[in-house]
């Protein structure tokens, strides 16, 4: 909902910055004026009035919430008892993008599809997996951001080369699909399988199956939850007793 | 017709994305100030939606936005069918709250 704030020079300045805090954590769309053409369809008119209503306040026929009588702001609003959605998914930098659908066929999830002019899109962001930025790492582009992501490129700051050269940004899709990140852990365990396959310790094998694998989580930055709903661990677990 | 505000402000609201020091002490000052502007939850959440408000803001060629990494702006307002055209964009996670005050009141 969008309130609109009407401030003038008589505002206290904490009173008026709580309640600004107040309402945008609340997920509340503010417009602060000073003009009172401006309140004309507002939905909620938020000020300090001291029960003395501008005529233009007055003539209102929306809610009005007066701080100097209500300093609460929130308690005059309906709240949502709902646990706000967290706003994480990908944003693509079409500047950057070649249209290699990479990231539309590794994400399980159903986040991508295609324009009409069969042109990635970002179509159900709601399906994404908060904290999860895999996909970012599979886009041979660095097209993909999550601004809400902790480091750059990923966040939204410029790509560099070395941001492009770097090994993580080129993980193949199939990577996490079961693919060639068994390649790699192999690879990766090869030294340690041998000496495995020596002391024919499966158990050892198979930790060090798992080990490689939550390093290869680690460095995507992927999240358990995420992990847990991809093929791999079945499969690696399937796989330990070759 | 009142002229509408030129500062759209970003809370970040459900991240921590942008540092709490810095957001808090923009918005601290924008409301002081009492000078006019528009302050949203957060813009990704409205480019999710694509809200219609994104478009208003686009149309405004003189708006200051201050949010986060200008390229990640450009394409969450882009993505909602509202591409920006040359407004300026002060990013909360790599400037200090002083600098972008300065920079969209034109100090
Ligand atoms: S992987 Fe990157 S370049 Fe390829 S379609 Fe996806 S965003 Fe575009
Ligand atoms: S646009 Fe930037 S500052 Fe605004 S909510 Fe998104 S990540 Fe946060």
């Amino acid at each position: 909902m969008t309130v609109t704030f009407y401030q003038n020079e008589a505002n206290d300045l904490d009173k008026k910055y709580s309640a600004l805090c107040d309402l945008l954590q609340h997920g509340h769309h503010v417009t602060c004026t000073s003009q009172t053409q401006a309140l004309q369809g507002s939905s909620i008119v938020v000020g300090e009035f001291a029960g003395d209503f501008p005529q233009d306040v007055e003539q209102l026929s929306c809610p009005i919430v007066d701080l100097s009588e209500t300093p609460q702001v929130m308690s005059k609003l309906e709240q949502s008892t709902e646990k706000p959605w967290k706003p994480w998914f990908p944003v693509i930098d079409y500047d950057r993008c070649t249209n290699c659908m990479q990231c539309m066929n590794f994400c399980l999830f159903g986040v991508y599809g295609l324009s009409n002019e069969q042109k990635l899109q970002v179509q159900t962001p709601q399906n994404c997996k908060t904290e999860c930025p895999a996909c970012s790492r599979v886009c041979p582009e660095a097209a993909i951001m999550f601004p809400k992501y902790k480091a750059g490129p990923i966040n939204g700051d410029e790509v560099s080369e070395e941001d492009l050269n770097k090994e993580k940004m080129k993980v193949d899709i199939s990577s996490l699909l079961g693919g060639n990140i068994y390649d790699a852990l192999r690879q990766r365990s090869e030294r340690a399988q041998s000496r495995f396959a020596k002391e024919r310790d499966e158990d050892r094998a198979l930790k060090e199956r798992k080990r490689c694998l939550k390093k290869l989580q680690k460095d995507l930055d992927i999240p358990d939850e995420v992990l847990n709903s991809l093929p791999i661990p079945k499969h690696l677990l399937d796989d330990s007793s070759e | 017709m009142s002229e509408k505000p030129k500062i759209l402000y970003c809370h970040c609201a459900y991240s921590r994305a942008v540092p709490k020091e810095v957001k808090m002490e923009v918005l601290r000052k924008l409301s002081d100030s009492g000078v006019n502007f528009e302050a949203v939850p957060d813009i990704c959440k409205l480019s999710a939606e694509k809200s219609p408000v994104l478009k208003d803001f686009a149309q405004q060629e003189d708006l200051h936005i201050i949010a986060c990494y200008p390229r990640a702006v450009k394409w969450l307002f882009k993505s909602a069918q509202a591409p920006l055209q040359q407004q300026k964009i002060a990013n909360m996670r790599a400037q200090q709250a002083q600098e972008i005050i300065d920079q969209v009141m034109e100090k």
